[in-house]
């Protein structure tokens, strides 16, 4: 079975729709604390690379999956509280722009300690190798984890959608991001939301660090590096300002990575990159602001 | 602004420049290295805050000029014989000759410029994190291209054979150079233009600047520099596509924030003292002895140290050490008012 256009087939599409799912699933955790801190976050794949190092040591000590998960979950929520702490809180009130060099500091600094304490070579974590294997719909392999992820990704979405646009929380973390001294003036904790809210991106980076490993099971320094950058472009792309979009350009980004991946021919796939940069740029161009948000929404409402 | 605190402005820098290279003659060949690396890192710096220090807009696509000019200067000097073995898909034309030192260098920066001006036509209309994460694009873009396009340089090998002719002297030289026309630039009309968008664009606006024009002049012209500290790069060291990516991106970013990204001086601060640190650290990976005490420190701490000092100096002093301003005769009045950048 074969889609006419350009020779995708159905199992190329099937796997772009995957990674989107993946992809999407960090968008949701970058574009939370973008809306809540006004914080790009370059570090967010170091998270997820230390997640994916607890799976790797906890299936190496041969330790049962749930065990796994939870040293995963423990060591993503401890790292993110800590470089909010550490460093996002005393620079929260300069501009983007040192904002996002510290962050991109922090990221350099956590991979270079992760090839301090382990090494260049990698560790494998298997211990959720059977989400890997794939399903036959008519006549197509979808894997297990490209369903999970992307089911994942649409429930998470929908999750902080209600908890933002209808719990108390939510209506205090869109005020603490909107104006965060007038916040605090009208009792609003914003120190506590904004720290909630960090709490739920590093939720979001642990899922999608288990996500990750099962995909790719080796896990070395450098592990999700490539996909924050895409991520990020794709977040930028869909619209940072608004949730919904930054979720979308995740989705999309994933999606195109996926479609070009199948549909080169083999002596250009390697300059996929160059190729997903190229119309990123393009759309960047074209609209600024993000291609899945309406005129008039743009920085207006931060979540 | 005294006539007086100019000479010091231009001077300052200059006599770094000097010193470096004259503690390079004293030194043994293995430090001398360091110093001639410090000095090209100065150049490139010098380059990155020509465009970022001036017009407050953050650029991570500075690398993809070094690393043109780099390709450039190291494909048109290396010696023909030697292309076929390294380079064997090269373009017919650009096998079959080779230029000298000082042609090389002065095509790189050509290079470097009309590659910024391909880029920026369009880029330099975003402005903020869109603008940040298409000069990311660029990068990426560049990168890649140079690692896979064997046509027009070694793509995945190791520039060899390229006649090492950056010494302590045509480092300081290039380095001085940059500090001369950055310097001049900040100056000029065109540059003080520049930094008028930076402290307010609304109103610089209103006053009939254009934002658009100005900022693409610097990115131009710092794009030339780039490209020339890439030349001076590829005369130094064996270059290839990693060597000009992500690692150095981050190390002359952080040399330019660590200085203050809004004064020349800041810039050429910082990129000596973060290049001392590392070169510090690196002699320490291989094991170096020390007051009687002998350090050998695993192999990736230098960036470990240097992101946590990045880190730290953003936290305690989001200006750089120099705080951002030039030097002065003048005693300093406390800094009330934060410039753009950090605010």
């Amino acid at each position: 079975m074969t889609v006419a256009v350009l020779g995708i087939d159905w199992q190329t599409l099937a796997d772009a729709i995957g990674l989107g799912g993946i992809y999407a699933l960090m968008a949701v955790g970058i574009g939370l604390v973008f809306g809540v801190l006004r914080l790009v976050n370059f570090a967010y794949g170091q998270l997820v690379m230390a997640g994916a190092y607890a799976l790797a040591f906890a299936s190496e000590h041969g330790w049962p999956v749930g065990v796994g998960i939870v040293l995963c979950f423990a060591v993503v929520l401890a790292l993110s509280l800590v470089m909010d702490r550490i460093v996002f809180r005393p620079l929260r009130s300069y501009s983007p722009a040192v904002m996002l060099v510290a962050t991109f500091a922090v990221a350099f600094l956590l991979q270079s300690v992760a090839l301090l304490w382990f090494g260049p070579l990698g560790k494998i974590s298997a211990s959720l190798a059977t989400l890997n294997q794939p399903v036959m719909i008519s006549g197509v392999d979808i894997r297990k984890i490209s369903i999970v992820a992307t089911a994942l990704a649409a429930a998470s979405l929908l999750a902080l959608v209600l908890l933002l646009g209808r719990t108390r929380v939510g209506l205090h973390m869109r005020a603490a991001a909107m104006d965060f001294r007038t916040a605090e003036l009208l009792g609003v904790r914003a120190g506590r939301v904004i720290g909630a809210a960090v709490l739920v991106s590093g939720v979001l980076a642990a899922i999608v660090a288990v996500m990750l490993t099962v995909q790719t099971p080796l896990v070395t320094p450098d592990f999700a590096l490539r996909d924050t950058i895409l991520v990020l472009a794709g977040v930028v792309l869909g619209g940072m300002n608004r949730l919904v979009p930054a979720t979308l350009g995740g989705f999309a980004i994933g999606f195109a990575s996926g479609l070009l991946g199948g549909a080169l021919p083999t002596n250009q796939s390697q300059y996929l990159p160059s190729f997903l940069f190229a119309a990123v740029i393009f759309v960047l161009l074209i609209r600024p602001g993000g291609l899945f948000t309406r005129e008039g929404q743009r920085a207006v409402e931060r979540v | 602004m005294r006539r007086t605190d100019q000479v010091l402005q231009l001077l300052a820098p200059l006599a770094l420049v000097g010193v470096a290279a004259l503690v390079g003659t004293l030194v043994s060949t293995s430090t001398e290295t360091y110093v001639i690396n410090a000095l090209v890192n100065v150049a490139i710096v010098v380059a990155l805050y020509v465009f970022i220090g001036n017009s407050g807009v953050l650029s991570f696509g500075h690398i993809s000029f070094v690393a043109v000019g780099a390709w450039a200067a190291g494909v048109l000097s290396m010696p023909v014989e030697e292309k076929p073995a390294i380079m064997p898909h090269l373009f017919g034309v650009l096998g079959d000759h080779t230029i000298g030192n000082v042609w090389s260098l002065m095509i790189a920066a050509a290079v470097g410029a009309a590659y910024a001006l391909v880029v920026g036509l369009p880029l330099m209309r975003l402005s903020g994190l869109a603008a940040g994460i298409a000069t990311f694009g660029v990068l990426e873009i560049t990168h890649n291209v140079l690692r896979y396009w064997d046509k027009i340089g070694p793509g995945l090998s190791t520039f060899s054979a390229v006649p090492e002719t950056t010494g302590l002297f045509q480092a300081a030289l290039g380095a001085g150079l940059a500090v001369v026309v950055a310097f001049a630039y900040r100056r000029s009309r065109l540059g003080r233009l520049l930094s008028a968008t930076r402290e307010d664009a609304a109103a610089a606006r209103a006053v009939g600047v254009s934002v658009y024009r100005q900022r693409l002049f610097a990115f131009v012209l710092s794009g030339a520099l780039a490209g020339f500290g890439g030349g001076l790069l590829v005369h130094l060291l064996p270059v290839n596509t990693e060597s000009v990516y992500l690692d150095l991106t981050f190390l002359t970013l952080a040399m330019l924030v660590i200085g203050g990204a809004t004064s020349l001086w800041g810039a050429v601060i910082g990129a000596f003292a973060v290049s001392a640190v590392d070169s510090f650290l690196a002699e320490a990976e291989n094991g170096i002895h020390l007051f009687g005490q002998s350090l050998d420190l695993p192999a990736g701490t230098r960036i470990v140290v240097v992101g946590s000092l990045m880190a730290l100096v953003l936290i305690l002093r989001p200006v750089g050490l120099t705080g951002g301003r030039e030097l002065s005769f003048r005693r300093r009045r406390p800094l009330r008012v934060l410039t753009k950048f950090a605010r």
